[in-house]
């Protein structure tokens, strides 16, 4: 053992090698990002503060009730009051913009995954990769390769978020009951329709908690983002660490707690089957049953 | 090539690695075990042939692991034949491509499953309009058939609801409803009934033979529940490790099984709904012979009393029945001091039945005859006699 293995200075010479040679697809990539991401931003921001509270609310009565959208109006109007509004729309916008790539690239790779052996065999160990190394190590060559800003921020975010995506829609289909796969191709399904007629609305339970995980991923990671320049509540978080100022880290921290109970229960509401929303509603039917 | 619905012709499926090469070994005569021990190939469907007629229910029977489930998913192939043919309607399925055999399953079959296998985010009419959604119906179309059909099933005022709402009968109602929807002319149904409560059970067996009434089809229905086979089935065909070893109405195999395996099925069912006169009858019975001249009483007499008998059966040459004539009347002639030929005027007529007579029958015309009744065969030749006796004795098993 007399001379040490040098993997790292193979990672150097490769992602020097993809910056000096690949320079202009980076770019092609980053400007697409930016510009989505952008207008995800901009969308956001456009409307006064009410109407995306208005708007929150109305989903947390919608699917989960009364409780929850009480809930929900209050702790907006807490991040509205401590003044950190702003920063929370930038890091929803940058969560959901991070969300969409995910499930853009993670579904149907998933999907892939759950046809194909081989691509599941493949693509593992690569979803274990993304999800395990410390995500610090890969913002830096993110940065590198597209500049600092909100892209490298994004893409890392992607790389970090999409593999629950990924493997729960894979899970999801492999899991969906032998027999009604059955059902499916004997009543003459081709493959298109048993995929998306037979195998994805019944393995959607399953996708809606990867949904859940990617977006709770995303904005977990859009904070740590703010290293390379990405904006949003991450640069509060960053400054109350820099200057030791416990009060900034507490009142940004609990902003992203309360933005991210509102994401989580209110997606993880879309996973639960069709009939669960009616049954919110059951108090109605019984006023109507007591009236007769 | 046989006639019939379906044609099945030497069938293998074999699970692992080269089948080709197990199926040779399999025709060499090695057995299953030792396939899968050196070939590590496990043999689903072993060399199976038979037909399905037209309109008929046939029942696909045998224990667990037999083969059963395999065997019909090779029809539809769902499950891809390693060797063999399957002809539906003259069609060889075997042999056709995705395209005409996604063509042929929408068109002309369709499947009910064990576990129901509905869609749980689909209302039952959505459910039960599946297959005409996927062969391309318009919705008002599609809904307005899959209405018929869940009126058909008594489930037309549950059309709203979500599988899960409904109990595991009703369910399987919605899953029949799916399969009649498309108007299949060959229907499938694997295990269809046997998640149900024996009540439950019954009940959609009444609800499928009554379908079959108005509208004839061609039914596979797999089973390992002889009373159920017995009752739906017109034949029954009988699978043992990927081997068909018997095929046959109820009423065949119980009076011939195959093999022990077979025998054993019957065992614990009362087949006795299925004994006919010719199983019944015995040689219990004297016969006098009146070949031209009549036997007379005296020797009928003393014949009837060393026997312990009550009762004489007299025929012709041809062994045609003629009457018969109790101890009683043959003493009260012989005690008259008249020894006389005992023709046709002095015997009793009792009508003579056929040996297909099915038990509930043969019982009618034992409690109205006094004495025991003659049964003949095929040609009108006296066989045998069944007395009461005789009959209580073979119910009790003796």
């Amino acid at each position: 053992m007399s001379e040490k293995l040098d993997l790292g200075s193979w990672v150097n010479d490769f992602v020097q090698h993809l910056q000096e040679n690949y320079s202009g697809a980076f770019e092609q990539i980053g400007s697409l990002v930016s510009g989505f991401s952008e207008l995800v931003e901009q969308l956001l921001m456009w409307p006064p503060a009410w109407v995306l509270i208005a708007i929150f609310v109305g989903l947390g009565l919608w699917r989960i009730g009364i409780g929850f959208a009480a809930f929900t109006a209050a702790a907006l109007a807490l991040i509205v009051h401590t003044g950190f509004w702003e920063q929370t729309v930038a890091t929803l916008g940058l969560t959901f913009s991070s969300t969409f790539i995910s499930l853009l690239l993670g579904v149907p790779l998933g999907i892939w995954a759950a046809k194909s052996e081989r691509v599941a065999t493949v693509i593992r160990p690569i979803l274990d990769f993304m999800q395990t190394m410390p995500a610090f190590v890969y913002l830096i060559p993110a940065a590198m390769l597209f500049g600092l800003g909100r892209v490298p921020g994004i893409i890392a975010t992607v790389i970090f978020a999409m593999p629950p995506a990924v493997r729960l829609t894979s899970l999801g289909i492999r899991q969906v009951n032998k027999e009604i796969v059955e059902a499916g191709q004997s009543f003459g399904c081709n493959a298109w329709q048993l995929l998306f007629k037979v195998q994805l609305p019944n393995a959607l339970p399953s996708i809606m908690a990867g949904v859940n995980q990617t977006i709770m991923m995303a904005l977990s990671m859009v904070i740590i983002a703010s290293m390379v320049g990405a904006g949003g509540l991450g640069n509060d978080v960053l400054a109350s660490i820099q200057r030791l100022d416990i009060g900034l880290g507490f009142e940004s921290g609990m902003a992203v707690v309360l933005l991210a109970i509102i994401l989580d229960r209110i997606t993880e509401s879309f996973g639960t089957p069709r009939t669960a929303s009616r049954r919110r509603f059951a108090w109605l039917s019984m006023l109507r049953l007591q009236r007769q | 090539m046989q006639a019939g619905k379906i044609v099945v012709q030497n069938l293998y499926k074999v699970f692992g690695p080269q089948p080709q090469e197990a199926i040779q070994l399999l025709k060499q005569g090695w057995s299953k075990e030792k396939i899968l021990a050196e070939r590590g190939a496990v043999i689903g469907v072993s060399d199976v042939s038979f037909s399905v007629n037209e309109g008929e229910i046939f029942v696909l029977m045998g224990l667990s692991g037999s083969g059963k489930s395999t065997l019909i998913r090779l029809i539809n192939r769902l499950i891809e034949p390693s060797a063999g043919d399957v002809y539906i309607d003259g069609q060889n399925v075997a042999r056709l491509s995705r395209q005409k055999l996604i063509e042929l399953r929408r068109r002309d079959m369709s499947m009910v499953f064990q576990s129901f296998a509905l869609m749980p985010s689909r209302t039952v009419l959505e459910n039960a309009a599946f297959g005409l959604e996927i062969a391309g119906d318009g919705r008002k179309q599609r809904e307005r058939r899959a209405m018929e059909v869940l009126e058909q099933v008594g489930l037309a005022s549950f059309a709203d609801k979500y599988p899960h709402e409904l109990s595991g009968g009703m369910q399987q109602r919605v899953g029949l409803a799916r399969a009649l929807a498309v108007d299949p002319s060959l229907m499938i149904m694997d295990e269809a009934f046997s998640a149900l409560d024996p009540l439950k059970r019954r009940e959609m067996q009444d609800i499928l033979l009554d379908l079959q009434k108005k509208h004839r089809r061609t039914i596979i229905f797999v089973s390992h529940d002889i009373e159920e086979a017995m009752r739906i089935g017109s034949r029954i065909a009988i699978m043992e490790g990927g081997r068909l070893i018997q095929v046959g109405t109820p009423k065949e195999l119980i009076e011939n099984p195959a093999n022990d395996y077979v025998r054993n099925f019957f065992n614990t069912v009362d087949t006795s709904r299925y004994l006919t006169a010719g199983q019944l009858k015995a040689d219990s019975v004297p016969l006098f012979v009146h070949n031209g001249k009549a036997p007379d009483a005296q020797t009928v007499c003393k014949q009837l009393l060393s026997m312990d008998k009550h009762y004489a059966f007299i025929v012709d040459e041809k062994h045609s029945f003629r009457g018969s004539i109790s101890l009683e009347k043959i003493a009260l002639l012989v005690e008259g001091g008249r020894n006389l030929p005992l023709e046709q005027d002095l015997l009793k007529p009792v009508e003579p039945v056929p040996e297909d007579l099915p038990l509930d029958s043969v019982i009618q015309r034992l409690v109205v005859n006094e004495g025991p009744i003659p049964v003949v065969d095929r040609e009108g030749r006296y066989s045998g006699a069944i007395s009461k006796g005789r009959l209580l004795s073979h119910l009790r098993g003796e």
